[in-house]
C-alpha cells in the first residue's frame, strides 16, 4: 500500500506539529544525564584531572575510547547516503536523513572528546591555527592536529550534506504552519519556491557533496587511527590501522544507523515507510563489514603472532588469553559471531535479528577501540613501568552519557525537521525496490511542487 | 654542545640518592602514598630493579631510568603545540607553558619517563620550604619530565660566556650526579670527544636502552661486568 502525497506530508509532519507529554520527559531524562557529565567535567576540572582513572604510564583511557567510538558511528551517514545517492538506489530514500542526521550529532559528541580529555581544556584553541602574540603555529607534524583539520572540515561538509536536502521539506513545513514557526521556516528554507532553477542547483549542490563527502570521510577515520599507529607503541604501530579503523567505523555505523531506525519505526509509527526491506538491506550491509572486519583482525592477529616481536607479543596475548582475554572475546562475538549467525541467516534478518546484531556490534566496536588503546599503553617495553587502568565514575559517567546526548539530540531534531525526507519520498514515489519503476527523474520532481 | 649522560650500571647500587636529589633539586611535588599507588608519582628519575634467576640463587640488578633525550624523540613531533622540543644543545625541552595536556608524547615514549600533573603541586610539610627558586611550578593538567636540570646548565654556559671561556668538563652537574656517591652517573658534552661521557659512551661495555626503537637516547649505559 503507498501512502498518498498528503498522507506523507501529514505522516511525517505530525512530529513537528504535534508534542506530546512524552516528549518532554524524554528529553528531561535524557538531559538530566547530559547535564550529571557537564557536572562530572566540570569537577573534573575543579578537584584535578586525577579524579579520574588515568594514571601513569597509561595516559589515554575511556576518553580517547568514546571519541574513536563516536567518530566511527560518524561514519553511518557517509556510506547509506552519499554511497547509496551515487550509484541510485531507490530503497535509500527514507534512510538518508536518519542517517545523515546521525553523522552529524556523532561528530559534534565525538569532536568534544580531544577537549574534554586535555589536562588544560581552556586552551584548547592553541590547537587553531592563528596567527598568536606566542609567535608560535601549531605543530603540523602532530596527528592530533591532522584530527582537528580532519574533524573540522568532515563536519563542516556533513552538516551541509544534510542541510541541503532539508530545504525543500523546510518550504513544505513553511507552507504549513502559522506565526513564530512559519516565520522561523521561511529562514530556513532560504526562499525555496520550487522552480526548476531551483531544482537544478539543488541536484548539483548534492551531487558535488556526494562525491566530496566519500573521500573525506575515508580520510577522517584514517587519521584517527593515524594517532595510534604514528606512534611506537606495541600493536599501534601497524600498517593495517588505516582501512581496518574506516571498515570498523562505517561497521558500528550502519549498526547504530540499524539501533536509530527501529527505534524511530516504532516511536514515530513509521511503519508504511522504514518497511522491513530496509532493515534486511542494511542487514546484508552489517553482515559484508561484519566479515570485513573479522578479516582484518584475522590479519592483525596473525601477521603479529608471526612477527613474534617479544613487546608486541606481551599485548597479543594480554588481549587473547589474559587479564584483557573476557574483553577480547566478547568483541569477538559481538562483532563477528552475532552479526554473521543472526544477518547471515535470512529468518533472523528480521528488525528485531537486526536490532540485536546491531545492539552486538555497537558493544564490540567499543571493546574493540578500548582494547586497542588500553592494554598497549599498561604493557610499553621496560617492565618496571607496566600498569593497569581503572576507569573511575567520572569517566564513566561522561563516556556513559554521550549515549543519552546522542538519543537528546536525535529526538530535538526529530522535533524540528521531519526525518524522512518527504520530497525524496514523494520523488522516488515510494516504490517497493524491486527495480520496476524507473522514475523519469526531472518529471517526478517537477510533480513535487505542486 | 650536545649534552648526555653515562650510566655505570656497575657502579650503581640502588641506593634512590638520585630520585632524592632531582625531587628537592627540579621541585618535583610529593603525591602521597595513596596517589603513589595509583600510578601518580612523578619520579624523573627512577632506579629500576629487576631480579634475575630463581629463588635462592637470585640476582638483582638496578637501572636509574631518566628521559633518555633521544635525539630521534619520539615525543617531539606528536606534541600539536610545540610543547615538546628539540633545543639545539640536544636537550629534550618540555616547556610547561605551552602544554595543554593531550598525554599524547608521553604514551609515544617508549621509556615512559614522561609525567602528568593530575593535581596542582602540593609538598608534605616542611618540603614546602625547601623549593629551588631556579625551577617553575607545574600547574595541574601539565607534562613534565626529566630536564638534565637545565638551569644548571643555563646558569654555568652563561657564567662562562661572561667570564669569555669555554664550559670545563664536569662543571655541570645535575643533581643526579652529583648526589650519587658511587658516581654512576656522569654528565657532559657529547660533541666534545675528550670529555668523560664521550669516553664513557664509547666504552665496549656501552648499549642505549631500547636501541632498536630507532630513538638515538644520549644517555648510555655501560653494561654491568661483576
Amino acid at each position: 500500500m503507498t501512502p498518498s502525497h498528503s498522507q506523507i506530508n501529514s505522516d511525517l509532519l505530525r512530529p513537528l506539529l504535534r508534542t506530546s507529554w512524552k516528549f518532554y520527559v524524554v528529553v528531561t531524562i535524557f538531559l538530566a544525564i547530559v547535564v550529571a557529565a557537564l557536572v562530572s567535567w566540570l569537577s573534573q576540572m575543579f578537584y584535578g584531572f586525577g579524579i579520574s582513572g588515568i594514571r601513569w604510564p597509561v595516559y589515554w583511557g575511556f576518553y580517547v575510547t568514546s571519541f574513536v567510538f563516536w567518530i566511527g558511528i560518524s561514519h553511518a551517514g557517509t556510506l547509506i547516503s552519499a554511497i547509496l545517492r551515487l550509484v541510485d538506489a531507490g530503497w535509500r530514500r527514507p534512510v538518508t536523513r536518519c542517517a545523515e542526521v546521525i553523522t552529524v550529532f556523532a561528530l559534534m559528541i565525538g569532536a568534544m572528546f580531544p577537549i574534554i580529555h586535555l589536562g588544560r581544556p581552556w586552551l584548547a584553541f592553541w590547537l587553531f591555527p592563528y596567527p598568536s602574540e606566542r609567535l608560535i603555529w601549531p605543530n603540523f607534524r602532530s596527528p592530533l592536529v591532522w584530527d582537528f583539520f580532519a574533524i573540522n572540515t568532515y563536519l563542516t561538509g556533513s552538516l551541509l550534506f544534510l542541510f541541503l536536502p532539508m530545504i525543500p521539506d523546510f518550504a513544505v513545513v513553511r507552507d504549513k504552519s502559522t506565526g513564530l514557526r512559519r516565520r522561523i521556516y521561511t529562514l530556513l528554507a532560504l526562499g525555496w519556491r520550487g522552480t526548476p532553477k531551483q531544482w537544478h542547483r539543488l541536484e548539483s549542490a548534492m551531487a558535488i557533496m556526494a562525491i566530496a563527502i566519500v573521500p573525506v570521510a575515508v580520510s577522517v577515520h584514517t587519521i584517527v587511527s593515524f594517532d595510534f599507529s604514528m606512534a611506537p607503541v606495541p600493536m599501534w604501530q601497524s600498517t593495517i590501522f588505516g582501512p581496518y579503523f574506516v571498515a570498523g567505523a562505517i561497521f558500528s555505523g550502519i549498526a547504530g544507523l540499524l539501533i536509530a531506525m527501529a527505534v524511530l519505526r516504532r516511536v514515530l509509527h513509521l511503519e508504511q515507510y522504514l518497511h522491513p526491506i530496509h532493515f534486511e538491506n542494511l542487514g546484508k550491509l552489517l553482515l559484508v563489514m561484519a566479515l570485513l572486519w573479522g578479516y582484518f583482525v584475522f590479519n592483525e592477529r596473525l601477521v603479529t603472532y608471526y612477527g613474534n616481536e617479544p613487546s608486541e607479543m606481551a599485548v597479543f596475548w594480554r588481549t587473547q588469553r589474559e587479564s584483557f582475554a573476557p574483553l577480547y572475546w566478547t568483541m569477538v562475538i559481538g562483532n563477528f559471531v552475532l552479526p554473521l549467525v543472526l544477518m547471515g541467516i535470512k529468518r533472523f534478518r528480521t528488525i528485531t535479528g537486526c536490532v540485536i546484531a546491531s545492539l552486538g556490534v555497537v558493544v564490540g566496536m567499543w571493546l574493540e577501540r578500548f582494547l586497542i588503546i588500553v592494554p598497549s599503553l599498561g604493557h610499553k617495553y621496560l617492565p618496571y613501568s607496566y600498569g593497569i587502568y581503572r576507569p573511575q565514575p567520572v569517566e564513566i559517567i561522561i563516556a556513559g552519557a554521550t549515549f543519552a546526548a546522542m538519543t537528546l539530540l536525535y529526538v530535538l531534531f526529530v522535533k524540528i525537521v521531519p526525518i524522512i525526507s518527504i520530497w525524496e519520498l514523494k520523488a522516488g514515489d515510494h516504490q517497493p525496490p524491486d527495480g520496476s519503476h524507473p522514475i523519469a527523474k526531472k518529471q517526478s520532481l517537477r510533480e513535487v511542487e505542486g | 654542545m650536545k649534552w648526555g649522560m653515562a650510566v655505570d650500571l656497575d657502579r650503581c647500587d640502588g641506593c634512590s640518592a638520585c630520585v632524592t636529589a632531582c625531587h628537592a633539586e627540579n621541585n618535583i611535588s610529593t603525591v602521597g602514598a595513596d596517589q603513589a599507588s595509583r600510578g601518580r608519582a612523578k619520579h624523573w628519575i627512577r632506579v629500576e630493579r629487576y631480579w634475575e634467576g630463581e629463588f635462592p640463587d637470585v640476582r638483582l640488578k638496578f637501572r636509574p631510568v631518566m628521559c633518555q633525550h633521544c635525539e630521534n624523540a619520539p615525543c617531539e613531533p606528536v606534541c600539536p603545540t610545540y610543547a615538546s622540543h628539540h633545543t639545539e644543545d640536544g636537550l629534550n625541552a618540555q616547556v610547561y607553558n605551552r602544554c595543554i595536556g593531550t598525554r599524547y608524547c608521553a604514551n609515544a615514549c617508549p621509556y615512559n619517563v614522561r609525567f602528568f600533573d593530575f593535581f596542582n603541586p602540593s609538598w608534605d610539610k616542611p618540603l614546602q620550604l625547601q623549593l629551588n627558586p631556579d625551577v617553575s611550578l607545574r600547574e595541574v593538567g601539565v607534562m613534565e619530565k626529566c630536564t638534565f636540570c637545565v638551569q644548571r646548565i643555563k646558569a654555568t654556559t652563561i657564567q662562562a660566556k661572561a667570564e669569555d671561556r669555554p664550559v670545563a668538563d664536569g662543571e655541570i652537574k645535575p643533581a643526579c650526579a652529583q648526589a650519587c656517591p658511587a658516581q654512576a652517573l656522569v654528565f657532559g658534552d657529547l660533541d666534545d670527544p675528550e670529555s668523560a661521557v664521550s669516553r664513557l659512551s664509547r666504552s665496549s661495555r656501552g648499549s642505549k636502552l631500547l636501541e632498536d626503537r630507532g630513538t638515538k637516547p644520549a644517555v648510555t649505559y655501560l653494561s654491568r661486568q661483576s
